[in-house]
């Protein structure tokens, strides 16, 4: 076995209207428990260096991201090589309070969607209003991605970045790209 | 197409990113309950054309289960809420009222 972390698809790339690429290993961890806690929050903040985001907000500083997955979930993205150390630092500073600290990098894959009409891409794959009015950098959804559950967010506005699970990352890849295909450009944003 | 907020993660989520949990407020009947009590709570269900409660659960989103009012006929929907929650809150039944007077479902009005 190696030791040498692979990701799902090996940083595949598609260059069409809008570029989709794998991003290769990334390190993503897990962290639930009661986000309305202000103790809680603060030691997510102590642990990250980032202050814990807000409902449906991702927040960024250099290479360490948090995001807002659900009431009681957090997910911190990553260098996959730093995951565990940080983790472990998250779940240091979480001691004696009720939580869950995993990492989970393996479990999942990470895209990038960029170009001027990269929103337009994913508008074609998810039921959400994806006018610049209605969704801009830092915001975050979970959603559906034509038939599989996953979620993006904005890093800028022409990029978006996704996540899913691993197993059907091949699934993601393929509509991405379909709806990324030149030809099909539809210029409603 | 049903358009349901979700009041766990704030999206007007639309039916697709949801999956439907069937009747809301069901009291558990287990063991050592009447034959009676047990059948009502397997098959016993209201059916209702109009005012009806429902649990659904956030699929393709934040994963959490939460409750709505709505309507059968028209897929009026009246409101949303805590999956916590054992019966429809005032401000969700003070919603219906403006629309359906009179409402009754169950034990509720
Ligand atoms: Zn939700």
């Amino acid at each position: 076995m190696s030791d040498i972390p692979a990701s799902a698809l090996n940083a595949a790339r598609y260059a069409g209207y809008v570029t989709v690429a794998e991003m290769g290993p990334q390190g993503m961890i897990t962290i639930r428990g009661n986000l309305r806690s202000t103790r809680f929050r603060k030691a997510v903040a102590d642990a990250t260096g980032l202050t814990c985001p807000k409902q449906r907000r991702i927040e960024r500083k250099g290479d360490i991201a948090l995001a807002w997955m659900s009431p009681d979930e957090l997910m911190v993205m990553c260098p996959h090589a730093d995951a565990p150390a940080l983790a472990g630092a998250v779940m240091a500073a979480l001691e004696g309070m009720h939580s869950l600290v995993q990492v989970m990098s393996d479990a999942r894959a990470m895209f990038s969607i960029s170009g001027a009409d990269a929103r337009e891409v994913l508008a074609k794959l998810a039921p959400v209003d994806l006018s610049p009015d209605a969704f801009g950098p830092g915001d975050l959804r979970r959603t559906r991605l034509a038939q599989i559950a996953a979620a993006f967010w904005m890093e800028d506005t022409e990029e978006f970045r996704l996540i899913c699970f691993r197993s059907v990352a091949g699934y993601a890849y393929g509509v991405l790209t379909n709806a990324a295909r030149p030809g099909g450009e539809v210029g409603y944003f | 197409m049903l358009v349901l907020t979700c009041p766990y993660c704030g999206v007007a989520a639309e039916e697709t990113e949801l999956h439907a949990g069937g009747e809301a407020h069901l009291k558990r009947f287990g063991p050592g309950a009447s034959d009676e009590d047990f059948t009502g709570y397997l098959f016993g269900r209201e059916n209702p054309k109009g005012v009806h409660f429902e649990r659904w659960l956030h699929a393709n989103g934040c994963g959490k289960w939460f409750h709505a009012a709505r309507c059968t006929a028209t897929l009026e929907l009246f409101g949303t809420y805590s999956a916590q929650l054992t019966e429809p809150p005032e401000p969700i039944r003070k919603a219906i009222s403006a629309k359906r007077p009179g409402w009754r479902w169950r034990e509720f009005s």
